[in-house]
Formats: C-alpha cells, structure tokens, sequence
C-alpha cells in the first residue's frame, strides 16, 4: 500500500494545540508545581516533595467525598441511563409529536446549572415551594435542608430532570437510524417486543448510548454547580461532593498544596476513566465495521 | 514564568514528558508504529503503549504513597518496570 501522507495540514492543528495549551496544559503543569510545594505568596514558597499527596490520600473526608461521588454518579447512570431509553421507546416517530416532544425535552438542558439549582431548591422548600409542600401535605415528613436523605433525593431528582434529556434524545437519534426493514423482517418472524428490542434497538443504539454514559459520568462526577446552589454540600456534608471538597480546600482554606495535589488524584480518576470509555467507544466501531 | 511557580524536580519532570514525545515523534517518522496485541486486552500502537504505562506509573506511586510508608523510589522501580513490561509485551 503506497499511501501518500501529507503532514502539512499538521500546521493547521497549530491554532488548537496553542489555545489548549493556554487553556489547559500550562494551568495543569501550574497545579503540578503547587502540588510539591507550600505556598504562602508568590516569593514564599518552600519545596514539600510528596507531603500534600500523602496528606491528601490519607484524609477521611476525601475519602468520604469520593464514596459519596462514586455512589451519586452509579446513581444518576443507572436511573437516567434505562430511564431515557424507556422515554426515547416511547416518543412519536412521525407528525406533530415529534416536534413538540423535541422542543419539551430539550428545555431542561438549555437551563444554566445554577438557575437548575434555584429552581429545585425552590421547588423543594417546604413552606413556599410546589413540590415541598404538597410532599409534606401528604404526610411525608421532607425537609432537604434537614434530612440528608432528602436532599439526596432532591439532588438526584434534580440530576434526573435536567439530564435525562440527553440520553433520551441520544437515543432517539439512534432509533429513527434503524430501517423499516429491520422492524418488517422481525414482524415476519414473528418476534416478540422484548426481542425487538434486544437484538435490534439495543445493538442499533450501542454506540450513542456509550456516548451518553460517558457524557453523564464526566458531567456527574464533577458537579458542582447544582449542589452547592440546592443543598451547599449540606445538611452536614451529607451531599458534599468531590468538586465542592476540592473547592472548600483551594478558595476556602486556601490550602493551594493540598488542593493542587487533590485536583491531579481527581484528574488521573477522569482521565482513567475516559481512556477506558474511549477504547470501548473506538472497539466498538471497529467491530461494527467488521 | 514565576506565577507558574516552577521547581528543579518538576521542571526536569516535564522536560523528561516533553523529550518522550519528541523522542516518540522521531521514532514514528523512522519507523512507524504497527499496531498490534499483546498481553493488554486491546490492539495497542506504540502511542498508546506509552499513555498506558505512564498512567499505570502515576497509579503505582499514588497507591504506593496510600498504602505503604516505603520509600517512593521503590515506587519509582517498580512504575520503571511496569513501563518497560507495556512498551515491549503490552
């Protein structure tokens, strides 16, 4: 195969690779140096080695946070994930329908994260909102601001209506890509629904769902914005979840070190992460194409 | 530079980062990579031989510093031979 491979169109990568250098690699080997040293000013700096590290991964409270992080982003994957494709089975496929469902289900995700917060944490107060007030008139004793269950209820029913969303019309992308003629020939042979399902929508809709799920991880892991608007990370630290640790540590104490030390561990768990979903994302399209 | 607040043993950290990638681009132009499987569960270009052991490097030390109060250089060893293990049979 004598295939002529042109590197100059590499200079048009140029304009990218300067503005993620400004935008991520210089701050991440910023946050490098901070993480080996303490930091008082700029001239006051002493050199610390691998202290914050050590400090860091032997703190009970990020390992609380992590457990918190991890239980609330397995959450939010398994209620939205089979959620959406339920709601994306049962959209309209043709008329009007389509539009008007279309227009409903992307409100949410047009919504800025911190209105989401005050919407919900209005929606949930129990003396002046909607949906706090009918739960209690129902009996139900719900106080988000006292009871960390209810607020990590609210939390994730907040995560649900602002998220589902995505997977939903992912997955409806995926759906109308599936010809007729697949939906015929299971009808000649006599398949049932569930089998419908299985073996050609689910397979159909593998690689945006993969998409989604890990759109929905990296987004839930590092939350922030809804949380710290709804509950504060409270009652207590109930619904404190690894960004709003870090950021206690790095703006509120101003502990730079240990902060800068914490983002990298935060950073390598991400990046592990999508390396993983990456390779599977990529497998699966060879596979296909085979 | 100083905002970056830059120390010897960080510097020389990235540098041996940047000279990899350099060393990396040169070896792609005189020999390029063919993609293969080895003992990793997935077809691997020498590219991603490199990202996996680096990662797997920075894992050992963090589990290392979590987990025992040994000396990081064992830390250090081990991460080497991990490298050398995913870049020869990975």
């Amino acid at each position: 195969m004598n295939k002529i491979t042109n590197n100059k169109a590499w200079f048009l990568v140029l304009p990218v690779f300067f503005i993620v250098a400004i935008s991520a690699i210089i701050p991440l080997m910023t946050v490098v140096n901070y993480s080996v040293q303490d930091i008082f000013d700029p001239q006051t700096r002493f050199f610390v080695g691998t202290e914050w590290f050590e400090q860091v991964l032997a703190d009970r409270r990020l390992h609380d946070a992590l457990i918190r992080q991890i239980i609330y982003t397995l959450s939010v994957l398994l209620i939205e994930v089979p959620l959406g494709i339920a709601v994306a089975l049962t959209l309209p496929r043709k008329g009007w329908g389509v539009s008007a469902s279309m227009v409903l289900l992307a409100l949410p995700l047009l919504i800025p994260w911190n209105v989401v917060g005050t919407i919900w944490q209005i929606f949930g107060r129990a003396d002046i909102g909607l949906g706090g007030y009918v739960i209690n008139m129902l009996g139900i004793d719900y106080n988000y601001a006292q009871n960390p269950m209810d607020a990590w209820i609210t939390v994730l029913v907040m995560d649900v209506w602002h998220w589902t969303s995505l997977i939903v019309l992912l997955c409806y992308a995926g759906l109308r890509s599936i010809p007729d003629a697949y939906y015929q020939a299971a009808k000649i042979d006599g398949a049932s629904n569930w089998a419908v399902f299985r073996f050609i929508q689910l397979p159909k809709m593998q690689s945006v769902l993969v998409i989604g799920v890990l759109l929905r991880f990296m987004d839930s892991f590092m939350i922030y914005t809804e949380p710290f608007v709804l509950t504060g990370g409270g009652p207590g630290t109930a619904t404190t979840f690894l960004s709003q640790f870090l950021v206690t540590i790095a703006v509120g104490q101003f502990d730079l070190g240990p902060a800068a030390a914490f983002s990298l561990i935060y950073f390598l768990i991400i990046l592990l992460v999508c390396w993983v979903f990456y390779t599977v994302v990529m497998n699966a399209g060879k596979r296909e194409e085979q | 530079m100083s905002w970056m607040a830059w120390t010897p043993i960080t510097a020389v950290f990235f540098s041996c980062i940047i000279l990899m990638l350099i060393g990396m681009g040169i070896w792609q132009t005189v020999s390029p990579t063919v993609p293969r499987r080895g003992f990793l569960p997935l077809t691997t270009t020498r590219g991603d031989r490199l990202f996996i052991s680096l990662l797997g490097a920075a894992y050992i030390h963090l589990g290392w510093m979590a987990f025992t109060d040994a000396a990081l250089w064992i830390a250090s060893i081990i991460a080497l031979f991990w490298l050398i293990i995913v870049m020869r049979w990975g």
